[in-house]
């Protein structure tokens, strides 16, 4: 490991001023990604700051409803709380089914926001990745890519977002909040990954030296009825090779609202508006679900490892709708 | 300017307070091992996937090998070292030692310390993978064998101890619930 510099902030001005402008400096949560990545060399930082300490740990609900997330709030305090149990319950589920809880108690939701893919190509400095170094190809197209990407990849990378925080903050309409030297500014979480395209070294759209002050999620009383659900190859303590947030709405066997985000099968949690738009106003039924699956799936392109996915998917887009459905008619 | 790369540093633990030059690379787990003789804590994959270096920080479990030293200055750190009333064992180590906890011991220190905190996160109301409704109207659920399961599950066992592991967990949840109504 590369021998660094360590600084502890205690306010936000302070932990951006320590970062200036720096592209050697990291700024430190949690440590439970950037930690490991030092440790493979996959992250050679020169000077960490710490913003453990910021006072960015509150959760707040807002007067209209929403809520307010403080960036250092670990994923434990998250899950935990109340009215994130109440009102988005998807978002408690779907923390509570990342990691171990020794690691929830230790990550927060910035760094949950700006985790690295766990895509064995990326985290082995051995091997080429146009992700960790542009330019140097990707073993993955022809190698091993069970848990890769079946949309919005590119031949120039097929990795995978872990987060599954992040599917649920995709599927409640997030909006993240950040501070540079030069002021605040706000992004929502559509938006926040970018493409893959030919960079995929550009992870998000945050501008450089930006730290991430917190997530607001907006009013959705959709969200109280909402469920995240897991697929993964051991029972516990593995990351998804598919996932679901959906919230759903029915009224009179009407779908009035849906929200559905998937999981492990794209560079960012994808939001399946296809699906989405051919379900409201439609009935809920198995059939309706399916079609909307359908829909959502037909731009997904499978390698010759990762097919099952596509299947995968559908059938975890259809079930999660029913059980809420169910739900629902309780 | 070149930024310093050590400090001297002052950790917390066990009650004790413990000063110490540090390169900043030393994890949380190599300054208690290394620098501090403090060996319980073991270092099993290095990587924050098999918990045999669990200790509570501020009273929360957390993999020390993931945990820079340097970073943990201020906070109450306990090891395994530091969780029994003196003679008087931990009611989590007493249920281990009852149950077989463990074959050859290498995970068990980790083991204690997820077990401890695992008790007071249920006893706190938190709920799990497992938890059916998470909603808080719908209560705590018992801290069931899939609950402990699933709880626990941050703390690999190459021995296979997990079905005495999961007994070990729920007596000692017992008894410190009744020693809590008491």
């Amino acid at each position: 490991m590369r021998e660094f510099g360590y600084e502890r902030a205690f306010d936000v001005s302070g932990a951006v001023a320590l970062i200036g402008s720096d592209p050697d400096a990291r700024f430190l949560g949690g440590g439970t990604n950037l930690v490991d990545l030092m440790k493979t060399g996959v992250e050679r930082p020169a000077l960490l700051v710490d913003v453990r300490e910021l006072p960015l740990d509150r959760i707040e609900l807002e007067r209209d409803g929403g809520l307010r997330i403080g960036a250092t709030v670990t994923n434990s305090d998250l899950a935990a709380h109340p009215d994130v149990r109440r009102h988005y319950p998807a978002l408690a589920q779907a923390v509570l089914a990342g990691a171990s809880g020794q690691l929830r108690n230790m990550a927060t939701v910035g760094g949950n926001l700006l985790q690295r893919t766990r895509c064995g190509y990326f985290t082995d400095i051995s091997r080429p990745c146009n992700r960790r170094s542009p330019g140097s190809g990707c073993p993955a197209v022809g190698g091993e890519h069970h848990n890769h990407a079946i949309l919005g990849a590119s031949e120039h990378c097929i990795a995978t977002h872990p987060s599954d925080m992040a599917v649920a903050l995709a599927a409640f309409d997030a909006v993240i909040s950040y501070e540079t030297a030069d002021g605040p500014g706000e992004l929502p979480i559509d938006g926040f990954y970018p493409p893959v395209g030919d960079t995929p070294h550009i992870e998000t759209t945050l501008p450089p030296g930006a730290l991430i002050t917190g997530v607001t999620l907006p009013p959705a009383p959709v969200a109280a009825r909402s469920r995240y659900r897991k697929v993964r190859e051991r029972a516990s303590f593995a990351f998804a090779i598919g996932s679901i947030a959906g919230a759903l709405d029915v009224e009179d066997g009407v779908v009035r609202e849906v929200r559905l985000a998937l999981g492990a099968v794209a560079s960012m949690p994808w939001r399946a508006r296809a699906a989405e738009r051919l379900l409201v106003g439609g009935p809920a039924s198995a059939e309706a679900f399916a079609a909307a699956a359908d829909a959502e799936l037909a731009a997904a392109e499978a390698l010759p490892d990762n097919g099952y996915k596509v299947t995968l998917m559908r059938n975890l887009i259809v079930a999660v709708l029913t059980e809420l459905t169910e739900e629902v008619s309780r | 300017m070149t930024p310093s790369t050590s400090s001297a540093i002052t950790l917390n633990i066990n009650g004790e307070k413990y000063t110490l030059p540090v390169d900043h690379r030393t994890t949380l787990l190599d300054a208690l091992r290394e620098h501090l003789d403090l060996t319980g804590s073991k270092k099993g994959c290095d990587l924050g996937q098999c918990g045999a270096c669990t200790v509570l920080l501020d009273g929360r479990r957390a993999v020390s090998c993931l945990q820079l030293a340097v970073a943990a200055e201020g906070r109450a750190i306990t090891t395994i070292e530091g969780v029994a009333d003196g003679e008087r064992l931990h009611p989590v180590q007493q249920a281990f030692l009852d149950l077989d906890g463990y074959q050859c011991g290498y995970c068990t220190p980790g083991q204690i310390c997820s077990a401890i905190a695992v008790i007071e996160e249920h006893a706190a109301g938190w709920p799990s993978a497992a938890t059916d409704d998470v909603r808080p109207e719908a209560g705590v659920p018992a801290l069931s064998a899939e609950e402990i399961r699933e709880r626990m599950s941050g703390n690999l066992c190459r021995c296979g101890a997990y079905v005495s592991i999961v007994q070990a967990v729920a007596q000692a949840a017992e008894v410190q619930g009744k020693e809590a109504v008491a």
